[in-house]
């Protein structure tokens, strides 16, 4: 076999592993109950969710705690996913400074017993200027690591 | 009103446009000129255009800049982006904050550009050449030509009026010729040096891609389809380095105002930009071999043409709204994601149909790839980059993938992994070893010091490798296998290049620029790999207080969730080899260095200027005299952390929390830089800076002299009450009496006093209160008995004031920036020495050419190419 087949042969099935890896990798946007669904089979893949803050009937966002003074590492809010299903959300980091103001927010993380334990937070924050257009913002619960 | 000034803008946006295209089609005829006399006049005409067509774009450019910088709010562009607040040098960033601002940039480097290459590309290439530039600045024209046909938009104007944007805006209606008072301002992100410099380079980066594409597509549609090479190769290099030092200052800017906690986040616009610079650093080495090797033709051509494309891809990816959710930093649609597309596939399918039409003229070498020999090696070295390259590209399609999807009535609904920096590094950690690795075989290869059973060249830099990474893995504490083979592969490209550099090059510096790139292509790695692999958290909550014995909790050594301290105010903290402690908030005076007390400063409300309360001193200069005007920047607060190490040594740095109307609060960090770490500092959470402080209930204290008594929970003593003739905040008059109480509180490891005090005048009198942030109190001498001798003192309690911050420490982190300036040297020298050699050959050409026109008859005639490598 000449070289250059050999070589060719290896950048394709490199690029295969590549897109295999990348389809496996990827994560979908699920509802709540598809998460508990997934987390009940075992699968502990991270997904996204799509949800706004549960708001009560004075238009106030309910059920936010977050008490620095106890941990600051502990955030608990509850979320209203596109099917109207409450669930209770915990993100072991600060609260996003901009939380209150999210008009949506994207949640990526797994179900974890009872509540859904976030890595990451979007927060799509109505723009003040931009009717109807929303800035986007993102938020890590853990550092970056190589 | 007037607007002259904005019609005289848009007057040149249009005749920028009309200008390109009459370049094009002048080009398009100087090109296919037969007879000497027409070319020379199309091209005159071409070249005249051109040159009006660069006048219009700075045209353009000052009329922007000249209703930015007078405030004129009634245009939109001035009233999104900037304010009157804003420094002049700031106005520059406002160009960039906005879609049509930065097209304009793009479109006025092209021109620079351009003009450059009608004065040195020579006339055998200025007509092809030039006709792909024009073309390229007829279609970026159009996305600010703001014109509608019919219900076609076509490009948004920077020079609309606020109620041509807004026509719908009520306030419209009952005054059409309302004028905001103010702008909404800069994006306070943008409010960086860096992000002044930023963007230019980052577009002249993507100005620069075109021209080898421009050279490539001409010499293609000339029928040379390697002699190309050898022009487009010093603009390769000048491109490879200008975009690579756009994308580390975008990191670096990052690194300083995100609080992300590094420089590189695998922000899809990021990889965007990242991807086409891989496939240039490919096509560089190709061009390299292009003259020896048919494949290094085909692949300097398919790179070259493909490096473009993913430049005008990335610019689509950012600015359609297509990665809407996916990306922190994508534009939103203008509407003109259509445009966009169909400038992405004029290209695509102009590009890939001359090259189908001409690729038969690259005569396939007879000799095949043998592993002994340079072109197999750096082939491999290309082939490597652009798998790298399509890793990246592939995962940051998803969005893109799902819109195709939808196009056919399906839903995909894919999201981006859920670790995206675990799936990318995955892949990239092991391309990036073996680059490395290449970096160092391939130099050999090249300068032929090893070949067929001679390996012996290589065995002293593997040596001192092996020696090196040994060395580095035992005192480095690295301890994940994956990481040795990056630390080892990264040292080897540093010994083997360094041999060469010394060995074969000996200090001739024409000849080693490929050794010092290299060089800082291992340099950025090894920085990469210690301050993102061994990034280490300082503030870990020791306090010894267990949370919660939930399993969420204690799982992963109970240290998962505890990398954010909340600290009081004044209230030391020992964490790692820091002891640190929290003074306060701060704010910035413009005109003066260090910062000021928050509370030194009264600001005027909806304006940024403020009232000295105090001598504003720093350094024991006084800047500004008590009750002075002094210019703030009132949206930003800085938090004094006091770090005191072990030695004793203190410092204090000051992460920045800014609220800004837009995007909520933003974190910015502080960083301590030394030489061999960098310690990152941001606060994670605040109370609210623009919160009214809330009062909870009055409580009342009647007290004597010596009394002990509870202020919020701490031990309080009222130590004595004495006249005094001044009182902080009042301005006394000659009949006042005034007292004022000393009260000590103590709070933990000190006392704090409290001061408040009582004044009659005129029968009336005043109990101005002492507040303290730190124990979270306000007190007020509300009543003195001179009959039981009692003092009543009014107190309210409120939240003390903390911040919640996180610390890290980045190893080795200057190794990425130095690693970064020595790339840059290095491309700068292969640069030089490969313009020499073009441009020597650029003067053979226009003398031959001039001989041919004297002898020949001016016909051209089609030659089958013959590869010079095999003739020769």
């Amino acid at each position: 076999m000449k070289l250059s087949h050999i070589i060719g042969i290896i950048v394709i099935a490199i690029a295969i592993g590549i897109v295999a890896t990348a389809t496996g990798d990827a994560s979908t946007y699920v509802t709540f109950g598809k998460a508990m669904s997934l987390a009940k089979d075992g699968d502990a893949d991270l997904v996204h969710v799509v949800g706004k803050v549960k708001k009560g009937a004075d238009g106030k966002a309910e059920g936010i705690l977050y008490q620095p003074q106890i941990d600051p590492n502990h955030f608990e809010f509850t979320l209203v996913d596109n099917e109207n299903k409450v669930q209770r959300c915990v993100y072991n980091s600060p609260k996003p400074q901009d939380f209150d103001r999210s008009e949506q927010i994207v949640v990526i993380g797994a179900m974890q017993g009872d509540h859904f334990q976030a890595q990451k937070i979007l927060l799509k924050c109505p723009s003040k200027y931009q009717d109807g257009k929303l800035d986007v913002t993102e938020h890590e619960a853990k550092t970056a690591k190589l | 009103m007037d607007f002259t000034v904005g019609n005289l803008g848009h007057l040149f946006v249009i005749l920028s446009f009309v200008t390109a295209m009459v370049a094009t089609f002048a080009y398009l005829k100087t090109t296919l000129a037969t007879q000497p006399a027409d070319e020379a006049h199309w091209k005159g005409l071409a070249r005249s255009a051109f040159y009006v067509h660069g006048a219009t774009i700075v045209g353009v450019v000052a009329s922007l800049f000249f209703i930015i910088y007078n405030h004129r709010f009634e245009y939109q562009y001035a009233w999104s982006h900037s304010s009157r607040a804003l420094p002049v040098h700031f106005m520059i960033s406002c160009f960039w904050e906005g879609q049509e601002g930065s097209f304009l940039l793009w479109l006025f480097w092209n021109a620079v550009l351009g003009a450059i290459l009608t004065r040195t590309a020579g006339s055998r290439w200025e007509g092809p050449l030039m006709t792909v530039f024009a073309s390229v600045q007829v279609f970026l024209a159009s996305m600010i030509l703001g014109v509608a046909v019919g219900d076609l938009k076509i490009g948004s104007s920077p020079f609309m009026l606020l109620k041509e944007a807004m026509p719908d805006a009520p306030v419209f209606t009952m005054d059409p010729n309302f004028i905001p008072a103010d702008g909404k301002g800069l994006n306070p992100l943008l409010q960086n040096y860096w992000m002044v410099i930023h963007p230019p380079t980052l577009f002249l980066g993507f100005a620069l891609t075109l021209v080898p594409f421009a050279y490539c597509i001409a010499g293609l549609w000339q029928n040379k389809p390697i002699d190309w090479v050898r022009a487009a190769q010093p603009w390769m290099l000048v491109g490879a380095v200008v975009l690579g030092v756009g994308i580390m200052m975008g990191g670096y800017w990052a690194y300083e105002t995100l609080n992300f906690g590094g420089y590189w986040n695998w922000d899809p616009v990021e990889n965007a930009v990242f991807v086409p610079w891989l496939i240039m650093i490919a096509a560089i080495h190709m061009m390299l071999i292009a003259k020896r090797s048919s494949a290094g033709v085909k692949a300097a051509i398919i790179l070259t043409v493909a490096q473009f494309l993913l430049i005008l891809y990335s610019t689509f990816l950012a600015r359609s709204g297509i990665l809407g959710n996916a990306s922190v930093h994508s534009f939103t649609d203008l509407g003109l994601s259509g445009q966009l597309l169909v400038y992405l596939l004029a290209f695509l399918v102009l590009a890939v149909g001359l090259m189908a039409a001409k690729w038969h003229l690259i005569v396939s070498d007879e000799k095949e790839l043998s592993t002994y020999n340079k072109e197999t090696w750096l082939l491999i070295g290309a082939l490597v980059l652009c798998l790298a390259g399509f890793q990246i590209i592939f995962t940051t399609s998803f969005p893109v993938f799902n819109k195709i999807a939808e196009v056919f009535g399906k839903t995909a609904n894919i999201a981006p992994p859920g670790d995206q920096v675990a799936h990318y590094n995955k892949f990239q950690i092991w391309f990036f070893s073996l680059i490395a690795l290449l970096t160092g075989v391939g130099q050999y290869m090249w300068w032929r010091k090893i070949g067929k059973g001679n390996m012996d060249g290589l065995t002293a830099p593997a040596v001192l490798t092996l020696l090196a990474s040994a060395a580095f893995i035992y005192f480095g504490d690295v301890k994940n296998p994956i990481f040795m083979v990056l630390l080892t592969t990264s040292m080897f490209a540093l010994m083997a290049n360094g041999a060469i550099l010394l060995g074969i090059a000996q200090g001739n510096y024409r000849v080693s620029g490929g050794a010092v790139t290299h060089m800082g292509v291992a340099l950025m790695l090894l920085g990469i790999l210690f301050s993102s692999g061994y990034s280490k958290v300082v503030s870990i909550n020791n306090s010894g207080l267990m949370i919660s014995k939930n399993a969420e909790f204690t799982k992963d050594d109970n240290k998962g969730n505890k990398e954010n301290v909340l600290l009081w105010l004044n209230q030391a903290e020992r964490m790692g080899d820091y002891q640190m402690t929290y003074r306060g908030q701060r704010i910035e005076v413009r005109d003066m260095p260090g910062y000021q007390p928050r509370k030194a400063v009264t600001v005027i409300e909806g304006d940024y200027h403020g009232i000295a309360e105090q001598d504003l001193a720093y350094n024991g200069k006084v800047y500004h005299q008590k009750g002075d005007t002094v210019a703030l920047y009132p949206e930003n607060t800085y938090y004094e952390v006091e770090y005191r190490d072990q030695k004793g040594k203190v410092f204090s740095l000051y992460p920045r929390a800014q609220v800004n109307d837009r995007m909520g609060l933003l974190a910015s960090p502080d960083i301590k830089r030394k030489a061999g770490r960098d310690l990152y500092t941001f606060v994670s959470s605040v109370p609210d800076p623009n919160a009214e402080s809330r009062w909870e209930k009055t409580e009342k204290y009647s007290v004597a002299i010596r009394d002990t008594f509870f202020l919020n929970d701490y031990v309080a003593i009222l130590d004595d009450v004495k006249k005094v003739d001044e009182v902080p905040g009042m301005t006394m008059k000659p009949n006042d009496i005034a007292v004022q109480a000393s009260v000590r509180v103590l709070y933990k490891d000190h006392v704090v006093t409290l001061r408040p005090a009582f004044v009659v005048r005129d029968k009336a009198f005043a109990s101005p209160p002492d507040i303290s942030d730190e124990i979270g109190v306000r007190i007020q001498l509300a009543m003195i008995d001179p009959k039981t001798g009692l003092f009543t003192f009014n107190v309210n309690r409120t939240q003390r004031d903390y911040i919640v911050m996180k610390a890290s420490e980045k190893p080795l982190i200057n190794l990425l920036w130095i690693g970064t300036l020595v790339l840059v040297v290095g491309f700068t020298m292969s640069s030089v020495r490969r313009y020499r050699e073009s441009g020597r050959m650029t003067e053979k050409d226009e003398v031959d050419l001039a001989k041919d026109r004297v002898v020949a008859a001016p016909k051209r005639k089609v030659p089958t190419y013959k590869n010079p490598a095999k003739t020769v």
